[in-house]
Order: structure tokens, then C-alpha cells, then sequence
């Protein structure tokens, strides 16, 4: 879908809005500390990096923070998640703190891979969390896994996975989705399509108009949503859900929205016309949600500052916290590769 | 003690492990109404219902990821492979995602990948392969490769119970022509240890699987004609192997023939080399020897085949040669 063809939807009535949706107003304002939270966060790292604190490649999802938190806001707390790099929203959704994501990306000992492995690598039994490996498309199939065992102990949990633009075109992605439509599996896959995958842009990328259209192929519904609307994602991935909940089957979304930053933090990104920021940055998923709420009467001034405030002190000294835990002992290095000698 | 045939005990072993275990489930290409394309599923549909015996789309990537995913929930998926030929479709889930999970993420990933392996049987290139060696080389994953129905038997039903991943590799040329004594009641054969399936003084080949027959075979010839005892050690595991098993039968009979199906270069006779010259270098009366397939893809020809696989012949000579060192 084309950038000028996305228009936001204008709305008035922010009763009438959120009660289409099932929201009430302490949602709205969730949905938006949320995505508030998510950017912060990734500033800080952002810090961290340049800093050198952290090690490795540093990824944000800038631009994608009402894709990541406006879907997983519609799991419940027995959900499974299956997050992307992109998608750190969706952790803070699901329940996960600051401090852990913070041990995480520090490659701390005390983190959940004990510094095995970085950022949202991680698994997270007691919140559903299961992290990516770097071959995103490989989630797919697992998620598929983990739905088959819902399906089977007859629970009626659901499995929210997402994907990229590029991930779309491994095999994975295909072959999870032909046994996922067959056997009518609890799964919701949402495909993140913010206009590059690395440098490559999406006119090399596929030949389809909406990547949307790809669920036809599996008969299955297939929607493309504005990424940057929250309750347009929220929305959608709910009626998702919802199916997915009563045994009906998967469904693919395509969230469209706008990477606003490198790949990774070494990346300038120089591949990317100038315009597209401009045009993107005028539909922040964040502004654009602010707004709504102080037309709305939901949020003042004030009470936004304070938010900022607080959450930027949570994430100074979580982080202060985090820095401060040691790296793993080297001796530990050969632990844990089988469970069981 | 009954007999039953080697792919019998394999279905029995899965049989009693699903009656045993709500848990386990099997999930593959034609596995439940047709029985498997081997039948080593036959009648299982019908006892277990087709939430247990799942019939996939042809797509092994979604098959291994599938199971890799219900194991990480606390599921027991046995899934097949139709022919290990195959699994190369499935690679990057096995040795990125399967092998990594437990060292990452601390969680058990209790699955089973059975793999119907090796040549011999008129498959050509792309259904006769023997694949163990890449897997050998992944940190995180366990393989098996049994060659009696009593170890087949008993290493599945020790796969099935075992935490991690466990590659188990059966063999085609063994389903029907090989039958032994099988307990009817349960038991277990160790992951990880070795089995000395004939007592010799004179030289030990090393081995597992199809060629273990070709082993004792050549082994039981020379007995005759040259009044040699050759030792012959069943490996069982692959990995882990069992490395004081290896060493006491070195350091006993001093000279070593590692024989396996797969082809040579690169094949995990290398490594069990290396470990016995690093081990037990001061006990060898002869350079460790290695035998396995030419390094050609699987050739179809049964003259090709023949000349391609390590028969008897090419381990008489090899033994011959290693004795008279």
C-alpha cells in the first residue's frame, strides 16, 4: 500500500471510538504510556550504545510503537507473544519490566539467557514471552508449535507472532502458514511492513500490491491496517484474536508503518529518501495518539509531563541498576547446552 | 524373549511410550491414514485419533518447528522425517532454533526428529542419504543411530523420555531384514552408551548402525580363516559418545578400525579418531584406520552403490592390513 493512500481516520467522538472497541478510557490512556514508555526506552538504549555499555547491535523500533503495543494490548494474560526486534512495546504490554529488558541488552548474568544471548532473545515462561532468533521467520513455525498444544490440551489461549516486510519471503513464513490455515490453528500473524527490510525497499521486496494479499493463498483473512493508528491495530488484531479464540483459525495483518531509524544503531540509513521521514514523521504513532487524547479531553498538558517524568525515572534507574550486575563468569560458558548430561 | 523385526520394535516403542504418555504426539507427512510411508505408524490413527498422529502438509521447515515450539510448552512430539534425506528442509529450524533453545533460554526441549537413513536399498542420491555428521558438528543436539530392534527399541523410548532434542536415525535396510529379541516388558537403553556387540583381543572396529552387520560379519570371517578375535563396538550414541567405552576397548586391543555408512571426509569417524590419538595415542599398535562411503553423492547403479558403500569386502581388507601392522 502506498504511503499517500494511508489516511488517518478522522474521528470525533472519542465515545463513540472507544466504545466501538470495547475501551474504556484508562485503556486509552494505557495504550498511550505504553508506546510513551517503548520510545523511551529505546532513546535510553540508544544512550546506552553510544555510550559502549552495550555491546552488541542495538535495534528500535521507532515508528512501530502503535503496531507493537495496539496488537498486543488484544492478549489476554494466558496469550503467548512471540515478539519481533521491533516490538519491545509488546513485552511491556505482556507485563515485562524495564530492569529485565535493560539485563537483557547489558548481556548481564542475572538477565533471562544469563548473557547467552541479547536484547529480546530471551523466553519468558511465567509471561508467555518467546522471543525471535535473528532468523525472524523461523518464529513462525514454533509459534505454530506452541498453537498446535493449545489447540490440543484444548485451552483456549491464543498465540500473537509478527514478521517483516522481508522475513515475508522466506519459506518459513509460507510453510507456517499452509499448516497453520489447514489445521485451523490459534494463530495471529502480523506482518510489520515499515518500508525496508535492512536497505532494500519494498518494490524489491514483493510484486503483490498488499502483502495482505498473501493470506488469499492460504485462505485465510487477510487485512492491511494504518500501523501508526493504535486503535486501528488494536482493533483489527482483536478480531483476530477473537477468531483465533473461538477455533477458527489464523489471520494475517499487515501493519503499515515507517522504520524511522537504521537498521541498527551503526546504520545512518542514508538509503532512505529524506521525504519519507517528513511524510512519516507528520503520522507519529505517538503525536498522532497525543493528540487524539488532549482533543479528547483524556490527558492535559500536565498530566503528560508527569508521565514523561516518571517513566523516565523508572528507566534511569533500572538501567543505573542493571549497569551496576555483573557479565556472567567466563568458567560458565560450556553450562547449559543440554538439560540433561 | 519374543523376535520381532527392527521397524516392528520401533513401532512399538512409540506405541507404548503414547499409551504411556499423554503427552506424546507424532506429526510427519502421510503418517496417520496411510501408516507412513515405511508403516511404521500403521493402526496408530486409529488407536491414538488424529490430534496424536498428525498428517502434515508436505513443508518439514513447519513440521520441526512445530514440534521444536509444543516441546518448549511441555509437549513430547516424535516427529518423522520421511526419508533423513529430507531434513535438509528443516535444517535451519534444527541448528538454530531446536539446538540453541536450552543453552539460551534454559528450557527443556523435549522432541524427537526420526530420521529413516542410508543407502542400500536402491534409493539413489536423494533418499539413501546418511546425515548425521552435520548435526554431529551442532552443539545442543543429541543423536542415536541403534542397530538391533532391541536397541532401537529401547533408545526411542529413552528419546521420548529425554529432555533435549534427539536425532533418531533408523535405517531402512535394517526394517525388514534384521529381527532380534525384543522384551515385552519396558525398558530403556542409555543414551550414551555403547554396546560391545562382539568380544575380540585383536583389533576393535568402531561403528553404528547398518555397517555394525557388516562389521560382525567380516569379523566372523576372518575368525574363520585367519584365527583372528576382532572386537566389534556398537556406539549406539552418536553423540554424546561413549568415550570410556571406546578406551577400554583400544587399550585392550591396541588397533582400531572406525567404519561408518556415511562418506568418509568429514564424517564423525574423524572425530572419534582424534579423540583416541589425543586419549589413548601410547596404547595403539597401529594408526587408527577409517572406513566409510566414497565421497560422492549416493549413487543410484547397483554397481555404483555397491562400490560406493563400505561392504565386506573393503573391511576385510582394511582389517586384514590393520592386523598384520
Amino acid at each position: 500500500m502506498k504511503v499517500e493512500e494511508i489516511q488517518t481516520k478522522k474521528t470525533n467522538s472519542l465515545s463513540q471510538e472507544l466504545s466501538r472497541l470495547n475501551l474504556l478510557r484508562e485503556d486509552a490512556i494505557r495504550l498511550y504510556y505504553y508506546m510513551v514508555l517503548t520510545r523511551e526506552f529505546e532513546n535510553s538504549i540508544l544512550k546506552l550504545y553510544r555510550q559502549g555499555k552495550i555491546i552488541g547491535g542495538a535495534y528500535t523500533g521507532n515508528g512501530n510503537e502503535a503496531t507493537s503495543v495496539g496488537s498486543s494490548y488484544a492478549l489476554g494474560k494466558t496469550d503467548y507473544l512471540f515478539p519481533m526486534h521491533r516490538d519491545i512495546g509488546a513485552h511491556f504490554v505482556k507485563g515485562q519490566t524495564p530492569y529485565q529488558l535493560y539485563l537483557q541488552h547489558l548481556a548481564r548474568g542475572s538477565g533471562f539467557t544469563r548473557g547467552r544471548d541479547g536484547t529480546g532473545h530471551y523466553a519468558d515462561t511465567e509471561l508467555r514471552i518467546y522471543g525471535n532468533i535473528s532468523h525472524l521467520a523461523a518464529m513462525i513455525p514454533l509459534a505454530n508449535g506452541v498453537a498446535l498444544a493449545l489447540k490440543n490440551r484444548k485451552e483456549d489461549s491464543v498465540v500473537l507472532n509478527y514478521i517483516g516486510d522481508g522475513g515475508c519471503n522466506v519459506g518459513d513464513f509460507h510453510e507456517a502458514l499452509a499448516m497453520a490455515s489447514v489445521m485451523k490453528l490459534p494463530l495471529i500473524l502480523i506482518i510489520e511492513n515499515n518500508q525496508f527490510a535492512y536497505s532494500t525497499p519494498l518494490h524489491k521486496q514483493y510484486a503483490c500490491e498488499n502483502l495482505s494479499d498473501r493470506a488469499i493463498g492460504y485462505g485465510i483473512p487477510g487485512v492491511t491496517v494504518d500501523g501508526t493508528d493504535i486503535l486501528q491495530v488494536y482493533a483489527e488484531t482483536r478480531k483476530a484474536v477473537d477468531r483465533a479464540r473461538a477455533g477458527d483459525g489464523p489471520s494475517l495483518i499487515e501493519s503499515v508503518t515507517m522504520r524511522m531509524h537504521g537498521h541498527s544503531a551503526h546504520d545512518d540509513a542514508s538509503y532512505v529518501p529524506k521525504e519519507m521521514y517528513e511524510i512519516w514523521n507528520k503520522r507519529d504513532p505517538i503525536r498522532q495518539f497525543e493528540r487524539k487524547l488532549f482533543d479528547w479531553g483524556i490527558l492535559d498538558e500536565d498530566e503528560n509531563t508527569k508521565m514523561f517524568e516518571e517513566i523516565n525515572h523508572t528507566l534511569t534507574t533500572s538501567a543505573e541498576d542493571a549497569v551496576k550486575e555483573p557479565y556472567p563468569h567466563g568458567s560458565e560458558v560450556t553450562d547449559g547446552v543440554f538439560a540433561k548430561k | 524373549m519374543p523376535v520381532q523385526p527392527y521397524i516392528e520394535a520401533i513401532s512399538a516403542a512409540l506405541w507404548e511410550e503414547m499409551e504411556r504418555d499423554k503427552e506424546v504426539f507424532l506429526l510427519g507427512e502421510d503418517i496417520g491414514v496411510y501408516g507412513g510411508a515405511f508403516k511404521v505408524t500403521k493402526g496408530f490413527l486409529e488407536k491414538f485419533g488424529e490430534e496424536r498422529v498428525i498428517d502434515t502438509v508436505l513443508a518439514e521447515a513447519a513440521i520441526i518447528g512445530a514440534a521444536t515450539g509444543a516441546a518448549i510448552v511441555g509437549m513430547r512430539p516424535v516427529a518423522e522425517m520421511q526419508f533423513a534425506d529430507f531434513v535438509t528442509c528443516g535444517f535451519n529450524q534444527l541448528v538454530n532454533n531446536t539446538a540453541s533453545i536450552h543453552y539460551r533460554w534454559g528450557l527443556p526441549v523435549p522432541m524427537v526428529v526420526r530420521l529413516p537413513s542410508g543407502g542400500n536399498i536402491h534409493g539413489g542420491p536423494f533418499h539413501s542419504r546418511n546425515p548425521e555428521a552435520w548435526f554431529f558438528h551442532q552443539p545442543g543436539l543429541k543423536l542415536v543411530a541403534p542397530s538391533t530392534p532391541y536397541d532401537a527399541k529401547g533408545l526411542l523410548k529413552a528419546a521420548i523420555r529425554d529432555p533435549d532434542p534427539v536425532l533418531f536415525f533408523e535405517y531402512k535396510y535394517l526394517y525388514r531384514r534384521i529381527k532380534g529379541e525384543v522384551p515385552s516388558e519396558d525398558y530403556v537403553v542409555p543414551i550414551g552408551k555403547a554396546d560391545v556387540k562382539r568380544k575380540g583381543n585383536d583389533a576393535t572396529i568402531i561403528t553404528y548402525g547398518p555397517t555394525v552387520h557388516v562389521a560382525l560379519d567380516a569379523a566372523q570371517d576372518i575368525a574363520g580363516s585367519d584365527e583372528y578375535d576382532v572386537e566389534v563396538l556398537d556406539l549406539r550414541s552418536l553423540m554424546p559418545f561413549d568415550k570410556e567405552a571406546i578406551l577400554q576397548s583400544v587399550k585392550r586391543t591396541n588397533k582400531v578400525l572406525i567404519l561408518h555408512e556415511d562418506t568418509l571426509t568429514g564424517g564423525i569417524g574423524g572425530e572419534i579418531a582424534a579423540f583416541i590419538n589425543e586419549n589413548a595415542f601410547e596404547y595403539l599398535d597401529a594408526p587408527v584406520r577409517r572406513l566409510g562411503a566414497c565421497d560422492t553423492p549416493v549413487p543410484y547403479a547397483p554397481t555404483l552403490e555397491t562400490e560406493f558403500l563400505p561392504g565386506k569386502d573393503k573391511v576385510l581388507k582394511n582389517l586384514k592390513e590393520l592386523l598384520e601392522y
